[in-house]
């Protein structure tokens, strides 16, 4: 995984509350079997006019010209400005892959539920979750006719913008993850003689538990 | 030390924990559909690593499949790709000697469904699913979380998550539900009061008399929605009832490791003193069979009210609500009994076990549905449910009703398959998720009980299944 320590980028301000990943990336393109490639599907349903498919080429389809993610001034955004509750629903990491692929490196909220928090760190995605307040102030900024531009550090754990400086906490855990770009199956693997030992006193006591389906 | 169901649980399988304060949680149960393992599977390939644990992995195709018949198996799937993905499921259990339930076995159906019902969901355990809805096996006492794709292939390859302890909530529940509500009218209640991100990062354990009194059906409902106010998981308590299901189970334990897991079940429970970190209290005298309204759970209300007024409410929500009404097509002042319906969905994993089946046929025998609606089906959770019912007569009671009567899949809860809603189409549904484009793109979405989904269908517009015989 690609590391993550300093990005600097536009913001896309989205005022929605309780954005569910069905929104994010509808069932449609679910029958992928790829890791890749959902960048032009993401917000599906809001962001084309017309209905689409895997199949259906993107160049056909008619773009809604409302919808954040098209207007003009945040055409190159890589942070994503939420509000609270942001890709709750159905655990589909595909969600989070549309957003990589379109270009997304952060996404700033509130709140965020806890299994999309676990699919942005496990594909390198920055979630940051700040204050209600901050996140009012920042969506003034961004919704403006400037725009808005923020630069954000994992290291110091700092967002600035237009002089200003706001402190964000991450877990130290995925803070870490995505600092070294680190394999997590791999760190898991360095302590595989723990998790055997553990297996073997578990299924010591528990050892109806031991018996294997097939 | 006092502890809580959910401590307990998480204790007995710490592995580890870091000085960050992250742990390593060793995972008994794995299960896995087609739509979010190929690309777990894919990571395994790619780093020549192999499952820690296949008789661990219980597999079934559920998301994608037809429910309109089951003779030619996964060539009887349309779309292309839909198909690639079910035949990809297939191969990787066959490569990796995983125990799979295909299209052609009986004992197929939506995960949730089949887990419980084969016994390979059991009190203590914990249980990982790539789907949200894993939510559901929490009624077994089990730690049950929904995963990401990637935590898939981690615990594919490690048998282990790796996780902060989530923070622990307990929702009581006294007194007795009324006659005509049911366990999906407490849950879609509840999330109404706790809302749609109130339990982010907490377990629930549910409690009292009410959920004591519910079967294990019915239990599964109340964990199954869990997931619509964030929680990581939902919890009941080991029982009578815990007990009683498990018995005779395939993978049930037996004979000798029987009485020692009930020894261990039986300290299944939260200790009297243990403290949680949030609790709710309700009462589920006066609950009444509840509906939705808008494009989220938590827009939820007796179906003897009527759709809100956002221009009461702060900006924020204002927005969301009229936003909301504008998709389901509704305005403000509207009673909710009487809003007509296109189709009816009684299914799922929320609502597609026997019993649900049976309270349906239940409220249709002798009479038939609307001549206003467009498509009515019934969907069983598997393919055991569904020779269930029809060994009990249910299915010809729901077919003469006018309803079709379908094979086992998720259906139209997720519209994977081609069960879906077209635009504008308003839908009675059993299942969990009103979100806006869910059931079908531009589809409406009114979430109730298999009862309540059976009175909509026989008035043509949602309506009181307590009292609807009154109106006829």
């Amino acid at each position: 995984m690609e590391k993550f320590i300093r990005h600097s980028g536009r913001v896309i301000p989205m005022n929605r509350i309780n954005v569910d990943t069905d929104a994010i990336m509808p069932k449609q393109y679910l029958k992928c079997i790829s890791r890749y490639g959902y960048g032009d599907w993401v917000f599906d349903s809001w962001r084309y006019l017309d209905p689409g498919d895997v199949d259906t080429p993107i160049s056909q389809r008619r773009i809604n010209p409302e919808f954040e993610l098209n207007k003009p001034i945040y055409s190159s955004a890589s942070i994503l400005l939420a509000q609270n509750n942001f890709g709750c629903g159905s655990s589909r990491e595909h969600a989070v892959w549309g957003l990589r692929d379109y270009g997304i490196k952060v996404i700033i909220a509130p709140e965020f539920p806890d299994i999309f928090l676990n699919n942005c760190f496990a594909n390198g995605l920055l979630p940051i979750k700040l204050e209600q307040q901050d996140v009012n102030r920042l969506f003034d900024l961004a919704e403006s006719d400037l725009g808005l531009s923020v630069t954000i550090d994992l290291n110091s754990q700092d967002l600035e913008f237009e002089n200003e400086r706001i402190k964000f906490k991450i877990d130290e855990n995925s803070r870490q993850g995505l600092i070294k770009g680190y394999d997590s199956i791999e760190a898991t693997l360095q302590q595989s003689e723990k998790i055997r030992t553990f297996e073997r006193r578990y299924f010591n006591q528990y050892s109806w538990l031991e018996v294997d389906l097939k | 030390m006092t502890k809580s169901l959910f401590d307990k649980i998480w204790d007995s399988h710490c592995v580890d924990t870091n000085k960050n304060g992250t742990s390593l949680l060793y995972i008994d149960r794995h299960v896995v559909h087609e739509v979010t393992s190929a690309q777990a599977f894919e990571g395994l390939r790619a780093a020549s690593r192999r499952p820690w644990r296949k008789g661990s992995i219980l597999a079934t195709p559920d998301h994608q499949v037809p429910t309109t018949q089951r003779n030619q198996g996964v060539a009887a799937i349309s779309d292309r790709l839909a198909r690639l993905q079910v035949k990809t499921l297939d191969e990787n259990c066959d490569e990796h000697d995983i125990l799979q339930f295909n299209l052609d076995d009986i004992r197929q159906g939506i995960v949730h469904v089949v887990g419980p019902e084969q016994g390979a969901t059991l009190p203590g355990m914990t249980l990982v699913c790539g789907d949200s809805h894993t939510s559901t096996h929490g009624a077994f006492a089990a730690l049950a979380q929904g995963i990401g794709t990637s935590e898939v292939e981690h615990v594919l390859a490690t048998q282990c998550l790796v996780q902060k302890k989530p923070l622990s909530m307990r929702i009581t529940v006294d007194g007795k539900l009324p006659s005509g509500s049911t366990a999906k009218d407490l849950i879609l209640y509840i999330i109404g009061q706790v809302g749609m991100a109130g339990a982010n990062g907490y377990v629930i354990e549910y409690a009292g008399a009410a959920i004591r009194r519910l079967s294990m059906e019915g239990r599964m409902t109340v964990c199954n929605m869990s997931i619509e106010m964030g929680a990581r998981a939902g919890l009941v308590a080991f029982d009578k009832t815990t007990e009683t299901y498990l018995n005779g189970r395939p993978f049930a334990p037996k004979a000798a490791l029987q009485q020692q897991a009930l020894e261990h079940w039986l300290t299944l429970h939260s200790d009297k003193s243990a403290s949680f970190d949030k609790e709710y209290i309700f009462n589920s005298d006066d609950i009444a069979p509840h509906v939705t309204w808008g494009t989220s759970p938590e827009h939820v209300l007796p179906i003897t009210g009527s759709v809100p007024n956002p221009s009461n409410l702060d900006d924020g929500q204002r927005n969301q609500y009229e936003r909301a009404l504008e998709y389901m097509g509704l305005s403000a002042g509207m009673p909710l009994i009487g809003i007509p319906i296109d189709r009816i969905f009684v299914g799922s994993c929320t609502n597609g076990r026997i019993e649900d089946i049976r309270a349906v046929a239940a409220l249709l025998d002798g009479k038939t549905i609307a001549s206003t609606i467009k498509e009515a089906i019934v969907v069983p959770g598997s393919g055991l449910v569904k020779a269930q019912a029809e060994q009990e007569g249910l299915h010809e009671i729901i077919i003469s009703a006018g309803f079709e009567w379908r094979h086992p899949g998720c259906s139209m809860c997720n519209a994977m398959n081609p069960d879906r809603l077209e635009a504008g189409e308003r839908c009675a549904s059993t299942s969990n998720r009103n979100f806006e484009g869910r059931q079908g793109t531009g589809g409406r979405t009114h979430l109730v009980s298999p009862v309540m989904a059976a009175a909509a269908a026989v008035s043509g517009h949602l309506t009181d299944a307590r009292t609807f015989d009154q109106e006829d």
